[in-house]
């Protein structure tokens, strides 16, 4: 076969892979509306006996629903939530954090058919046939394009480019976290896709954060298999790579499942504080240091992890081992968020807002952890300015913790690029930021006056850092945002970029090849 | 307050400018029929390609002129009258100096081929060429190149990666080999080659043939007369100074051979009249350099040179150690110092290939005392600041063998082959045998750097350094 005929046969192969994966999504979006809903007089039993929903008058109106089907999830809800209100007349309103667990509960428990009854096959359906899409999409390329940068085509495209396809998979993105987060009792089926998975390793069906997580592990897992076929040539990618979807895999999915069916207290090892903001929370705090050996063990490794290693290791060798080689958030990025990172703004006035907006996160970060802990260590409750602290903490939640870092910053990616949290959003990353601008080996060196002011680095820089400012100047980079993703380094045409750690002294060398008198060895 | 008047908005003229800028309160004007704004001209390659858009090429952002007080004119100039100390435009006005700096940069080469100005041939040189590029490759079955240098090969890559067919006609018997040594001059033909170009070596354009509409049709080669159909054709047969619309100026004295002729403080034949960059033909240029250097790096330099004299510091025009970059499609190349297709006189190299066929380093040096002269490399990245370092201060061989990892700058984890060349050499002069001291990395050129000429310390010895 001769190598265009060849070439013809796997562009074909990529297409079938593309189109094996839009059916998947086809199925996935299909399966919100398959089966039916229908409360028994059991069902309702079961819900009250089991204590999942503890609001009698709420159990008792939901009564008059026995028996009555619905197609639709939609109409369910509307009247399951129509009995909420009529329960809360007769002075047993169902509060608003149990909303979604009592409202999810039902619907699960009135399911009918549909996901319900074909949970392997649909399964399948979706994330199977979704991932052997997405593989033979990608892996042709390994036989169809040579090693090297091939950034081919991005500004032209409406997915990577916001086109009309950007726009709708970032809305698709954001309705996502809006469902997951504020209305996951709509999104049962996708819940329930989970269980097999569920069962085997925890052996009880799957709730919402154990489907996001399978979710995201998969996003992270097949993404970073065509984010290493696209920079195979560079080995500090292929090992990065390998480094993030290890964290993905074993720290943020599968340790804490193995502790959960070991039954000790689970968390994920790597999530440090404050982006783990969660971690110094009174029932936290007070569940690990109730929780024997293994709790106060978390407990100590969490306060290490935090204000020990994390920093240190930022001193060493910047924010990056952490940003972009350990994180979730950055694992996402670098993988699913990879096509977009061209779309961060670089300007002036962005840098502006970032700085404000980080700082900013990371002072009501702090204000909030401090409330929680001066509460619980004091036993008196903190409020200034008649704020108490879980109210800080919820309203810290819901914007921060949901909006900023789910909706936001993953639902941004199609439009300001994969780092929209990492950069305006994540305290973690501004106190690591300080750690690197201040007191770090880690710099990013510019070789001499080779740069010839292209624009690659800045353009494909996903923090949204001028890149070619410092690289034109023959400065060094030493920039807080920088996470040490290596791709600047990967798109200079001229071999200009370096990720290297070195001695702090002439960090931010102000000499350099690029101006005349500078380096005139000629005299000696 | 002297009114500077920057034709050009190139990188030449924009770093005078910007250099200006910096040392005094001048007004200072930037005219360009170009682009309203400078953009990096060796990123056009990359609009086209789809890696980024023109904005993202632009290396300031558009409130940085009116910021600094550069003024910016979008104009062509049509004459220049230096009695009057005025510049015509095309649109009617003119434009009062009292110091001038012409950079007005390069026009693409044509040699009189029949059919060279039919619709969809062209050079690439300007935004205007981009723009006709985009229109005159649409929808083609195939394209020809005609000239094998860097912005031959740049087409080239620009036609691959819209999946165009592309011949690369290139008169050489080996790509570029009035630079590259054969071997690198047959590696780079080799990965043409394989990116499915039609590459024919040695092989001469003779003339152009229309379709009847004034369109390129065919390209016959000389000798052969083979026929290459093709919807475009891109000449890229070097550039030469865009100066022909200074010219014919009656009497103004401007004395222009290829480019305009400058003394060593950039000077033109005329007071108050300097050049700089592509346009600029130096009079008498440095041993081992040519009189018109069409380079980025060279307009740079030029333009803070000019920037100092203007403002009061006489400062001459010094090339500097010679440096280059370019990227051969996915082969990266960088070069320090002096690299020659054939060895000069007592002159010899070291030379290693990776198996891949992808990556080489070339060590040239004098065989009488071992001197380094320069470095070439190819898919491998070297320090600029080592290896002008070394060159400049004359170190031999082993002591830059031994501490050769220093010089690596290629991305963590990639694999180091320093060594090779140092067994290479303790082959060829086992009675000098040294053992390679350095792996990659900063600390080690730190440590080497940290007492040299170049940051002001006293000069370091190979037995200075202790092992990293």
């Amino acid at each position: 076969m001769s190598g265009a005929a060849e070439s013809t046969l796997w562009h074909r192969v990529s297409q079938a892979g593309l189109l094996l994966f839009l059916v998947a999504l086809a199925v996935y979006v299909a399966a919100l509306g398959m089966g039916s809903y229908q409360l028994t007089g059991d069902a309702i039993q079961q819900l009250g006996d089991s204590g999942t929903i503890y609001n009698q008058a709420f159990l008792q109106e939901l009564r008059d629903l026995e028996g009555k089907e619905y197609d639709f999830v939609v109409a369910f809800v509307g009247d399951v939530k129509a009995k909420a209100v009529a329960a809360a007349e007769q002075g047993s309103p169902v509060e608003s954090w149990n909303e979604d667990p009592f409202f999810t509960a039902v619907v699960d428990a009135a399911a009918r058919g549909g996901v319900k009854d074909n949970t392997s096959l649909v399964f399948w359906l979706t994330f199977g046939l979704g991932t052997l899409g997405s593989l033979l999409y990608f892996l042709p390329r390994l036989l169809t394009t040579l090693p090297g940068m091939k950034n081919d085509g991005i500004t032209f495209s409406s997915m990577k480019f916001r086109g009309w396809l950007g726009i709708v998979t970032g809305s698709a993105f954001i309705g996502f976290y809006v469902f997951l987060y504020f209305h996951p009792y709509y999104v049962v089926n996708w819940i329930r896709l989970a269980d097999p998975i569920a069962q085997a390793l925890r052996g009880q069906p799957a709730d919402r954060w154990f489907f996001y997580g399978l979710l995201y592990t998969f996003c992270v897992l097949v993404m970073a298999v065509r984010f290493a076929i696209h920079y195979r040539h560079s080995r500090y990618h292929l090992v990065r790579t390998a480094s993030i979807s290890f964290f993905q895999l074993g720290f943020a999915f599968l340790i804490p499942e193995l502790m959960q069916a070991l039954q000790v207290p689970s968390m994920d090892l790597k999530n440090a504080w404050p982006l783990n903001y969660g971690f110094f929370t009174d029932y936290n705090v007070k569940y690990l240091s109730e929780s024997g050996t293994v709790g106060w063990a978390l407990l100590l490794w969490g306060i290490g992890l935090s204000f020990l290693v994390v920093p240190a290791l930022a001193a060493f060798v910047g924010k990056r081992w952490y940003c972009s080689w350990v994180c979730g958030c950055g694992g996402l990025a670098e993988t699913l968020g990879d096509p977009y990172r061209q779309l961060s703004d670089k300007s002036l006035k962005a840098w502006r807002i970032e700085r404000w907006l980080v700082h900013g996160v990371l002072v009501f970060a702090v204000v909030m952890t401090g409330a929680v802990m001066y509460d619980f260590f004091t036993e008196t409750p903190f409020s200034p300015l008649g704020f108490e602290s879980w109210k800080i903490r919820s309203w810290y939640g819901f914007l921060i913790g949901s909006i900023f870092a789910g909706v936001v910053g993953t639902g941004f990616y199609p439009f300001m690029g994969n780092r929209v949290w990492c950069r305006f959003g994540c305290p973690l990353a501004a106190i690591l930021g300080l750690v690197q601008r201040f007191q770090s080996r880690f710099r990013i060196t510019t070789n001499g006056g080779q740069c010839i002011s292209c624009g690659n680095c800045s353009t494909y820089c996903e923090m949204g850092i001028d890149v070619r400012w410092y690289a034109q100047r023959g400065q060094n980079i030493v920039r807080a945002s920088c996470v040490g993703c290596g791709v600047c380094s990967q798109v200079c045409p001229r071999g200009v970029l370096r990720l290297e750690n070195g001695p702090l002294a002439g960090r931010l060398n102000e000499v350099s090849l690029v101006q005349i008198g500078q380096g005139r060895i000629d005299v000696a | 307050m002297p009114k500077i008047v920057v034709l050009g908005n190139g990188i030449a003229g924009i770093t005078a400018a910007r250099e200006i800028r910096k040392r005094s309160d001048d007004e200072i004007l930037v005219i360009s029929g170009e682009s309203d704004h400078f953009f990096s001209r060796t990123a056009l390659m990359y609009i086209y390609m789809g890696h980024m858009t023109y904005e993202n090429t632009k290396p300031y952002e558009d409130w940085f002129w009116e910021k600094n007080r550069i003024r910016l004119l979008r104009a062509w100039v049509r004459q220049l009258d230096p009695g009057a100390k005025l510049l015509h435009l095309a649109n009617g006005g003119s434009v009062a100096y009292d110091v001038l700096i012409l950079a007005t940069g390069s026009k693409s080469n044509k040699f009189g081929w029949p059919g060279q100005d039919l619709d969809g041939v062209q050079g690439l040189y300007g935004l205007q060429d981009l723009s006709t590029m985009e229109e005159s490759t649409r929808g083609i079955d195939r394209a020809l190149v005609v000239g094998g240098g860097l912005i031959g090969i740049e087409m080239v890559e620009m036609l691959r990666s819209r999946e165009i067919p592309v011949t690369f006609l290139v008169r050489e018997k080996k790509w570029m080999d009035f630079v590259f040594p054969p071997e690198e001059a047959e590696m780079v033909g080799r990965h043409i080659a394989e990116h499915g170009v039609d590459l024919r070596l040695a092989t001469e354009l003779e003339r152009i043939e229309d379709d009847g509409n004034g369109r390129v049709r065919a390209a016959f080669v000389k000798g052969t007369g083979d026929e290459i159909s093709c919807g475009f054709l891109g000449l890229t047969v070097g550039v030469s100074p865009n100066v022909d619309f200074l010219r014919d100026v009656d009497g103004a004295g401007l004395e222009i051979e290829r480019g305009i002729l400058v003394d060593d403080h950039l000077r033109t034949s005329v007071p108050d009249v300097y050049a700089i960059g592509d346009c600029a033909q130096v009079r008498e240029p440095a041993p081992g350099r040519r009189p018109v250097e069409a380079l980025w790096y060279v307009g740079r330099r030029m333009g803070q040179t000019v920037a100092r004299t203007i403002c009061g510091e006489s400062t001459p025009y010094d090339p500097g150690l010679w440096f280059n970059s370019a990227k051969f499609m996915d082969i990266e190349y960088q070069v320090y110092g002096k690299i020659t297709a054939q060895p000069g006189d007592g002159e010899a190299s070291l030379y290693w290939e990776h198996a891949d066929g992808m990556r080489s380093i070339r060590l040239q040096y004098r065989e009488e005392d071992l001197r380094i002269l320069g470095f070439n490399l190819m898919g491998v990245r070297y320090r600029h600041e080592t290896c002008h370092q070394w060159i400049t201060e004359g170190r031999d061989l082993p002591y830059v063998l031994e501490n050769l990892g220093a010089a690596n700058f290629d991305p963590e984890f990639y694999a180091q082959h320093e060594q090779e060349l140092v067994r290479q050499f303790n082959e060829r002069y086992p009675d000098r045998a040294v053992a390679l001291r350095k792996k990659r990395g900063l600390a080690g050129w730190w440590q080497l750097r940290k007492p040299s000429v170049l940051f002001g310390g006293a000069s370091s010895s190979a037995e200075t350094v202790g092992a990293a």
